[in-house]
């Protein structure tokens, strides 16, 4: 048995780590949404899985009152919530640290992550996104085309859905 | 895989990831202080445990919303699912 690590020639499907960005997890009242969208220069989406993008920050609708707001390290999204706060209380918290980015493409991609989603990941709109499961773990799952993802995981869960991806990588390129 | 529908996501999504969260209706007493040993215990241990169509509650991860269900205990199908807070449809109504 060797321990050694294998590096496939013919890449079926690649998992690269993305830079850190900032994220933050917003809730306030679908009432009071779109003053805060107008704060922060987007128009937050209502629907669930819908994504909004404006100027580098992107909304994510998780929820009826939850969005994911994504931006470059460094953006100050917080002071103009901040001024909108008496007419639309809400949350916004920075979780830019509880998860890391893996970005999955390559032809094989729908293979990769069909072999522990649960949800019809082939299915989903190019440009939506969904919290989902991934053998268990909480992920979030955004389709950025027909085989390009990304995928935020929990730090602490990393580990885990990495070496799941790993043997999964392994097993397409042995064509199993 | 049975897929359940989620009446927030619009979309009817994996068993995998929602969760069962009891029984649904159970409303919460205004003044709990007030109330019986008796009916404290029914309020928080007595259930139907319903054969066929039961109404429950299930949250789902995606959204994060509780939502309820009136789902068959014998064959396991879901008959409707609806919003939290919405009154309890009739059984008739579900049929439909």
């Amino acid at each position: 048995m060797t321990y050694e690590k294998h590096h496939f020639a013919a890449a079926l499907a690649v998992v690269e780590d993305l830079a850190p960005a900032l994220r933050l997890s917003l809730r306030v009242k679908p009432a009071h949404s779109a003053t805060l969208g107008q704060a922060l220069g987007l128009d937050l989406p209502t629907r669930v899985g819908a994504r909004v993008a404006a100027g580098g920050t992107e909304a994510l609708c998780l929820g009826p009152d939850e969005w994911l707001l994504t931006a470059p390290e460094g953006t100050d999204l917080a002071t103009p919530a901040r001024a909108v706060y008496a007419d639309a209380p809400h949350s916004l918290v920075d979780i830019s640290d509880r998860e890391i980015s893996l970005r999955l493409s390559g032809p094989a991609v729908l293979d990769l992550l069909a072999a522990c989603c649960p949800r019809n990941v082939a299915a989903m709109p190019v440009g939506t996104a969904a919290r989902t499961v991934f053998d268990s773990a909480t992920v979030i799952l955004w389709r950025d085309g027909p085989a390009d993802f990304r995928m935020d995981i929990w730090r602490s869960f990393a580990p885990h859905v990495r070496a799941l991806l790993a043997q999964v990588q392994g097993e397409l390129a042995a064509g199993l | 895989m049975l897929l359940i529908h989620c009446p927030y996501c619009e979309d009817s999504l994996p068993e995998l990831e929602f969760a069962y969260a009891g029984e649904a209706h159970i409303a919460r007493p205004a003044d709990p202080s007030t109330l019986s040993d008796e009916e404290w215990r029914d309020f928080l241990f007595i259930r139907t445990n319903a054969r066929g169509p039961h109404y429950e509650r299930w949250r789902h991860i995606s959204c994060g919303r509780f939502f309820n269900a009136l789902r068959d205990t014998v064959s396991d199908r879901f008959l409707m699912t609806y919003k939290a807070g919405q009154p309890r449809p009739q059984l008739n109504e579900a049929a439909e």
